[in-house]
């Protein structure tokens, strides 16, 4: 899923100054369960923005609103008399959702409330890690699962680098696994290890967001 | 001869090759890559350039590698594939070899969160496998990466780094094939305090046959301080400093006496290290020390190096049509 995290309140604040209606719109998809943009989590910025704004007497009414998927039209139009009401609309969806808001709403102001930060997965409660660059030609099938471009600090192919220890990546041994620790002991677990025996060539980047950015058009589903 | 540099000349006649490494200065000051190659004429071979070393901002590795050059001693310009895509590396590497640059060492780079900008964006379009590939390939094949036919030629040595030390241990020689099948000449290694690890390693390498097909020159470091000795051992990852050596450098005591025992440490390990089945040559780091180089390579054994006629820097005869 996309994994985001909430911007720092002053942050927030700071971007809307000055406005007396405000929309607080969710999105109920990745960003309600990475517990950075649902239902709960709009009620609890609304809330420190009231908090806020009366501490420092400004008037602030805000309308709380929560839709299943803000990165789709669709969702948002049951929202779109409230957006021509408001101010600005504070966007608590990933950066697909809030593009989508203001693409939909050509006359609507949103700002973004949350950093979108990557696609991953949960590990425990409270903690998520990224999995995946959407680097448009996956290459999991040769070692094991495990993506070096997503999780080699330097996305080697050809790693490990000279700072792998215990298992560790020298960036931040703290948190950091060595990915190419993690595809060597994988593919020797799984018996195939001689995978790593063969140079990985130079990766064609074209595909991935350096080529520009990306549309996937698919005529067999196109009306 | 593929490039002709006294490196490759002095490694391919069987001699035990030395180098050195001087990190260039943190602007444009030449006065300071001329002070260091003062302290590092006549006792060593080739001389490292580093590349923004440690993800550090520095005077680039291709300008002060010309200055070397101009200066009549050899470089071996270090190339790191952080701060430059294909482009950028396939257009200095030109450039290099246009200013009289011989020798090359591929390199991924110290990653940036080392540095003294960590705002900084990486780029890491190779890696440094593939960076031997691409440059083996533009001078064997005279093509770009891409399949351009090259104007002029690109006459380079070219190395690479290995680490006997990081994990897995299992895996390194392995690696080390790879780099050679990618086309290394020859392989400077990171810093070895472990020997029994290292002969371990070169063991390994010995039965893969590897120090047939590429020069593995041994890298070392002369210790200052015993301070220095367990920052090493804590905080370089991969690195070991045994104890018997921080014993030692402690019981030397501090300053002079403890930069003696420091270089005497060194030179004594580049001595068992010419023993070493597979070893051609010994690197010395001696960072921001330039002026130990040459102390050691005396108590080593190793100097004078052999006389090895200049390189013809004139200009290639233009390719007949």
């Amino acid at each position: 899923m996309i994994v985001a995290e909430r911007k720092p309140l002053p942050e927030i604040i700071e971007s809307i100054a000055g406005v007396k209606r405000l929309m607080v719109v969710g999105c109920n998809t990745c960003v309600a369960v990475c517990l950075a943009g649902g239902e709960r989590e709009v009620a609890l910025l609304s809330s420190a923005l009231r908090i806020a704004a009366n501490k420092d007497g400004r008037e602030l009414e805000i309308v709380e609103r929560c839709v299943e998927r803000q990165c789709e039209e669709e969702y948002n139009r049951e929202v779109a008399a409230e957006v021509a009401d408001v101010e600005v609309v504070l966007s608590m969806a990933c950066g697909v959702g809030v593009q989508t808001m203001a693409q939909q709403f050509p006359n609507a102001i949103v700002y973004p409330a949350l950093n979108t930060t990557f696609m991953g997965q949960p590990d425990e409660l409270g903690s998520w890690s990224e999995r995946c660059l959407g680097c448009g030609n996956c290459v999991l099938a040769q070692f094991g699962g495990i993506c070096p471009i997503t999780r080699c600090a330097k996305n080697l192919l050809n790693g490990p680098c000279g700072g792998s220890a215990d298992g560790r990546c020298e960036v931040d041994p703290e948190h950091l696994e060595c990915a190419w620790q993690l595809i060597y002991d994988r593919l020797k677990a799984i018996g195939q290890l001689d995978r790593l025996m063969e140079i990985t060539p130079a990766k064609d980047w074209s595909p991935s967001r350096h080529g520009g950015p990306r549309q996937i058009v698919r005529e067999d589903v196109q009306a | 001869m593929k490039s002709g540099s006294r490196l490759e000349q002095i490694l391919e006649s069987g001699q035990f090759a030395v180098t050195a490494e001087l990190g260039p200065p943190q602007g444009s000051d030449r006065a300071v890559v001329d002070k260091k190659l003062g302290l590092l004429e006549g006792v060593c071979d080739a001389i490292n350039i580093t590349d923004n070393q440690t993800a550090i901002v520095r005077m680039s590795s291709v300008a002060a590698s010309a200055q070397v050059c101009q200066a009549g001693q050899e470089p071996v310009m270090q190339m790191t594939c952080r701060d430059r895509n294909r482009l950028a590396i396939q257009a200095d590497l030109f450039g290099a070899v246009a200013l009289g640059i011989r020798n090359l060492l591929c390199l991924s780079g110290d990653h940036q969160v080392f540095g003294n900008d960590d705002a900084a964006k990486n780029v890491y379009d190779l890696d440094s496998i593939h960076l031997l590939q691409m440059v083996t390939r533009m001078r064997d094949e005279g093509q770009t990466a891409s399949g351009t036919e090259i104007e002029g030629s690109v006459p380079l040595f070219v190395g690479a780094a290995a680490n006997p030390f990081g994990d897995p241990f299992d895996f390194r020689p392995y690696r080390l094939g790879k780099k050679v099948a990618a086309g290394a000449d020859f392989i400077q290694t990171q810093c070895i305090f472990d020997m029994p690890r290292f002969r371990e390693y070169m063991k390994r390498v010995v039965d893969l046959g590897l120090h047939e097909k590429t020069h593995i020159l041994a890298g070392v470091m002369p210790l200052r301080s015993a301070g220095a000795a367990r920052y090493i051992n804590k905080g370089v990852p991969g690195i070991t400093v045994p104890k018997a050596i921080i014993k030692r450098m402690s019981g030397a005591g501090k300053g002079k006496a403890a930069r003696l025992e420091g270089r005497t440490i060194c030179a004594e390990m580049i001595q068992e290290i010419q023993e070493i089945e597979g070893v051609h040559g010994v690197h010395i780091m001696a960072v921001e020390w330039e002026i130990a180089v040459k102390s050691i390579v005396r108590m080593a054994g190793l100097l004078p190096r052999p006389e090895i006629a200049p390189l013809d820097l004139t200009p290639a005869p233009e390719p007949a049509n």
